[in-house]
C-alpha cells in the first residue's frame, strides 16, 4: 500500500543538456515534419534561438536518469500494476537546443480511491534551465491498483 | 513566428484544424521508445506485454500527447502555450487510426494576459476517446 507518508518527499535535482540531434529524432517520432522543429536556419528564421523541444519534449528527458522507474519502486509501487493516468506541463519560459536543463521532482499529492483499491500518485517536477530562469513545471500521475 | 491568431478573432466554439494520423505502427512505437528514452517493454515487445496478460504492446500515452502538441502548436505558436493537461482514459493499440480534434471552450483575461482554454482529445475510427485534456494559449 503506498501511504500518504510520500508526500511532499523530494529527489536529487539531476540536469540533462537539449540536443539538437535528439530533437530532431523526436520530432520524426511524433511525425512533426515542420522545418522550424527539424531545421536551425529555419528556427532562427521563425524567430527561435535554436531549434525548439516541441511541448511533450522536457517530460522525455525526464526519463533520462539511469532508472527513470526508481522512485516508483522507491515508493513500493509495483510498476506492472501502474498506469500513467494523467500528465500535466505549465510552461513559463521556452526550451531550446543547447539549453541545459535541471529537473527537481518531489511527490506532490497520494490520494486513495474506490475504497483503497487505486491509488493515485502525482509526482511534480520543477524545470530549470542554465539561466536559472524556470522554464516548466512537469505533473506525472499515476494510478496503482492495489494487489 | 507563425500565424498572429488573435484573441478578439477567436470564438467560444470554434474547432482547430484537426490531426489526422496513419494507423499506429510497432515502427513507430519503437522509434518514439528511443527517441523519448521511455524505454518501457511494454510498448516494444509483445513477448512482455503477452507475459503481463495483454495481448500486444500498446502505444505511449505521451506519443499521443504530442500529437495533441503538434496540433495545438499548428494553431498558435508554441511558446503562446502556457499550461496543457491530458487524461489517459483508454489505451491506443497498433494499427488504430487516430485523431486529435481541438475546440475553443473559454476566452478569459488573468495576469495581463489574454488566453483561451482549448479541450483536446484523441480518439480512433470509432469515436472511442484515448486522451482527453485541455491548453490554455495566450493570444495577442
Amino acid at each position: 500500500m503506498v501511504g500518504s507518508a510520500l508526500v511532499g518527499r523530494t529527489y536529487a535535482p539531476y540536469s540533462a543538456t537539449v540536443e539538437a540531434g535528439r530533437l530532431r529524432l523526436f520530432a520524426k517520432a511524433i511525425g512533426e515534419t515542420r522545418p522550424e522543429y527539424v531545421d536551425e536556419d529555419a528556427a532562427r528564421a521563425a524567430g527561435h534561438p535554436g531549434l525548439p523541444a516541441p511541448p511533450t519534449f522536457v517530460a522525455c528527458l525526464a526519463m533520462e536518469v539511469p532508472d527513470p522507474f526508481a522512485w516508483l519502486r522507491e515508493a513500493e509501487v509495483d510498476v506492472a500494476r501502474m498506469l500513467h493516468a494523467a500528465q500535466g506541463f505549465r510552461y513559463f519560459a521556452p526550451v531550446h537546443a543547447g539549453d541545459r536543463l535541471t529537473f527537481a521532482a518531489r511527490i506532490d499529492r497520494v490520494t486513495a480511491k474506490k475504497g483503497g483499491t487505486l491509488t493515485f500518485i502525482v509526482r511534480a517536477t520543477e524545470v530549470t534551465n542554465q539561466h536559472g530562469a524556470r522554464v516548466a513545471q512537469v505533473r506525472t500521475t499515476v494510478v496503482v491498483r492495489e494487489a | 513566428m507563425a500565424n498572429e491568431r488573435r484573441f478578439d478573432e477567436v470564438a467560444v466554439g470554434e474547432t482547430l484544424p484537426p490531426l489526422a494520423l496513419e494507423p499506429v505502427t510497432r515502427a513507430t512505437l519503437a522509434l518514439y521508445a528511443g527517441a523519448s528514452g521511455d524505454h518501457n517493454p511494454i510498448h516494444i515487445d509483445i513477448d512482455y506485454a503477452r507475459a503481463a496478460g495483454l495481448p500486444d504492446v500498446f502505444a505511449h500515452g505521451l506519443l499521443s500527447m504530442a500529437w495533441l502538441g503538434r496540433m495545438l502548436t499548428a494553431w498558435a505558436p508554441q511558446p503562446a502555450l502556457r499550461e496543457f493537461n491530458v487524461r489517459f482514459t483508454a489505451i491506443t493499440r497498433v494499427g488504430e487510426r487516430i485523431r486529435c480534434d481541438g475546440r475553443v471552450v473559454e476566452k478569459v483575461e488573468k495576469d495581463g494576459e489574454r488566453l483561451v482554454r482549448v479541450a483536446v482529445e484523441t480518439a480512433n475510427e470509432a469515436g472511442e476517446v484515448k486522451l482527453a485534456g485541455d491548453a490554455w494559449i495566450a493570444l495577442p
